[in-house]
């Protein structure tokens, strides 16, 4: 299954080959697994059987890929930023554009695939987490088009930092929970998908956004995600005739760094170096970049590095990019990491900033700040290795819904970013009369479960 | 050879089942939490479920999540679980921890077998860890004579009951409802049928239903078919309440009146 339009490559990664990892039970080394109630096992069980019957399937396999082609614009190009570039020692820079994808960003490619796959287990509800939102878009998105019904949980600071996004799956139909439990950030978002999931799992299936999470989501999430990096080495195998020095991605649970990492692994000459969100600098505490500053430990579902306490309590993370402010990451990432195959380093909010800035001025293309952590990396990693270098960074998201954070960074204009007192950021995420044409007058997907048949996690303890 | 499992069929043998208590350590504070453990047993609990606080508790509703917020934020930790655990020895009954996974790995697993040994713990109940990730748990429980117990689903497949109650020492906890925790107003069928399908791998092994029990008519319908009732958020409640450990006393006074009432099979 290659979906670019280019003609393959004789060495073209073959996405339909059994991958090296993880094992039969989901584990890359000792990272992975699940660690989860007893009673998601079916459910996780069902998942995995029903997703390697569908990968394999060339019904599915043709489907998918009208999806990406018609429907999300695949293939995404590859952009070379030559005055960007400038600022990267003179390497050569180019971008893989998943920030023109339908939706904004990576995170479509995932979902499309987990909706096929909740059609084809017979299930007409999804619920998602999602931190910056795009995953919640993204799912709301895929939802809509297929016809299912759609609840999204997003931590209640989340919904103020990126009320765009909570506006736009309104939009879409979908049914945006804001939740206020922990930290009120993505994973306690996760903590009340997952509640909502074990309550209501006979209807109900778990669109997970990351490759976090337990067996098969990270395995399933990076095969769906892995059409970014077999594109991009296939598009700079025709135009360059040779492949990049490094590739890059910004990671948090790190699906789009997976996503295009995976067709370069078996290369050992490209180095693959992941930027984790340095927040205020990894040496303050508020940061989180897991693997710099983490240690192995469990968390939602899985072995994987993650930022935790002397008594293995989670520590909240802090990040201007809200796409990134979790304080766990993918196992597969931990593996790559600890056997040697990936870097990972540290990028702050300012130097991702600086990127950003940087990137609109001299391209015209605003990133997404989970991306400007990416584009950071390159700065950084250009001026290591001079001009010959070949970087290939991977732009995971446009930046539109980052406008308003951007804009209180630089105090551009009259707006600052909503905080907690902001009538604004009440208005955007919950609470206030919606508008016209929003929730009341918003109807369930023709056909669909409605949401209010499903118990919602939050008050899954309390239904009667 | 079971601590746990002793004290169960000495129950049965009282023509009763068992009634096991959870409460979180930390909430309000460590010393009152572990008053209102004794208290619990005063009231008539065999069994302590002494909760170690987590910060993500995934399988937990919004009583005991609102619990154990306290407590994580205070720092509460192991060394304090621990001292738990020796205090609800201390007044009779049979302590056992509940603990999410990460708590104990961070800890050391080794490590926390030993010292849970040495505090006169009976053993643990693991909800996010299910005996095919617990290799480690195995071994030390094994080295320490601990019990370990897993949980199961009206969701779990014939297989999957037969090698989870395989992996289970000291009793199975029969999770009745799909869904977090939290008192429901009824305890429905489904709990009764997978004590039915476990009962029908567990041999001698005790089946305790946990999920939904919240007062002393729940109790005694459980008791009908389990050898033993956990109760969790309805306890959590009272301290919520400020009822504190005299209120949960109480409360285990109607749940043991509960256990008592119910024709338990023999």
């Amino acid at each position: 299954m290659t979906l670019s339009a280019h003609a393959p490559a004789p060495d073209v990664p073959d996405a339909t080959a059994p991958a090296q990892w993880p094992d039969a039970t989901g584990h890359f080394g000792v990272y992975g697994g699940r660690f989860v109630p007893e009673a998601l096992i079916a459910a996780l069980d069902e998942l995995t059987a029903a997703y390697e019957a569908m990968r394999v399937d060339p019904e599915f396999v043709q489907e998918f890929a009208r999806l990406q082609r018609d429907y999300t614009g695949r293939p995404s190009p590859v952009t070379e930023v030559p005055k960007f570039a400038e600022h990267c020692g003179g390497a050569r820079v180019l971008l893989k554009r998943e920030d023109l994808n339908h939706t904004g960003s990576h995170k479509i490619n995932n979902v499309l695939g987990q909706a096929l796959l909740t059609k084809r287990i017979g299930k007409q509800r999804v619920i998602a987490e999602t931190g910056a939102g795009q995953h919640g878009v993204a799912t709301a998105t895929a939802a809509a088009l297929m016809g299912l019904s759609c609840t999204v949980y997003m931590g209640e600071e989340d919904t103020r930092r990126q009320a765009l996004n909570v506006a736009r799956m309104r939009l879409l139909g979908a049914e945006v929970i804001p939740v206020t439990t922990g930290s009120r950030t993505l994973k306690d978002a996760i903590n009340e998908a997952f509640r909502d999931w074990v309550t209501n799992v006979e209807t109900t299936n778990y669109v997970f956004g990351t490759v976090a999470g337990p067996h098969p989501f990270p395995a399933m999430v990076r095969d769906f995600q892995r059409v970014i990096g077999d594109e991009a080495r296939a598009q700079l195998l025709e135009r360059e005739g040779r492949l990049p020095d490094v590739v890059l991605a910004c990671v948090g649970g790190g699906s789009n760094a997976i996503g295009i990492f995976t067709a370069f692994v078996p290369d050992g000459g490209v180095r693959l170096i992941g930027l984790e969100a340095g927040g205020d600098g990894v040496e303050t505490g508020r940061h989180a970049a897991t693997i710099t500053g983490g240690d192995p430990g469990v968390l939602h579902g899985a072995r994987s590095y993650l930022l935790q306490d002397v008594n293995g309590q989670t520590i909240e993370s802090h990040s201007i990019s809200a796409g990134l402010d979790y304080p766990g990451v993918g196992p597969e990432h931990s593996f790559l990491h600890d056997i040697g195959r990936a870097e990972y380093r540290p990028v702050t909010d300012a130097q991702a900033m600086e990127a950003f800035a940087l990137l609109c001025r001299t391209e015209g293309i605003i990133p997404a700040i989970e991306s400007a952590h990416a584009l950071a990396g390159a700065m950084q990693v250009g001026q290591e290795l001079g001009p010959d270098a070949v970087l290939l960074v991977n732009l995971s998201g446009r930046g539109d819904k980052d406008v308003e954070t951007a804009s209180a960074w630089f105090g551009l204009g009259d707006r600052t970013a909503p905080t907690d007192g902001d009538e604004r950021a009440v208005e955007a995420g919950r609470g206030a009369e919606p508008g016209p044409g929003l929730d009341e007058d918003q109807h369930a997907t023709e056909g669909a479960v409605t949401n209010d048949e499903a118990v919602a996690g939050q008050d899954a303890g309390e239904q009667q | 050879m079971s601590a746990l499992q002793d004290r169960i069929v000495a129950a049965r043998a009282e023509g009763r089942a068992a009634l096991v208590a959870y409460l979180p350590v930390g909430y309000p504070d460590v010393d009152t939490s572990i008053a209102a453990m004794v208290a619990a047993v005063e009231g008539g609990a065999d069994v302590v479920e002494v909760g170690v606080p987590y910060s993500d508790p995934g399988m937990d509703g919004p009583v005991i999540q609102e619990a154990v917020d306290v407590a994580v934020r205070a720092g509460v930790g192991l060394p304090d679980v621990l001292r738990a655990v020796s205090a609800v020895a201390e007044a009779g009954a049979v302590p056992v921890v509940m603990s999410y996974w990460n708590p104990i790995e961070r800890y050391g697993v080794d490590r926390f077998a030993e010292d849970l040994a040495a505090a006169g713990g009976a053993g643990m109940i693991t909800p996010d860890l299910i005996p095919d990730e617990a290799g480690a748990w195995l071994a030390a429980s094994d080295r320490t004579g601990l019990d370990r117990v897993f949980l199961v689903a009206p969701s779990s497949t014939d297989a999957r009951l037969a090698s989870t109650v395989a992996a289970c020492r000291g009793f199975v906890y029969a999770a009745s409802t799909m869904g977090v925790t939290g008192t429901r107003a009824t305890v429905g069928d489904a709990a009764e049928r997978l004590v039915a399908r476990t009962r029908a791998v567990a041999g001698d092994l005790p089946v305790c239903v946990g999920l939904g029990v919240s007062d002393g008519d729940q109790a005694a319908e459980v008791a009908g078919f389990a050898d033993g009732v956990i109760v969790g958020s309805a306890y959590v409640r009272t301290l919520l309440e400020d009822r504190g450990p005299d209120g949960v006393r109480v409360l285990s006074r109607e749940l043991a009146e509960g256990v008592r009432r119910a024709k338990v099979r023999t």
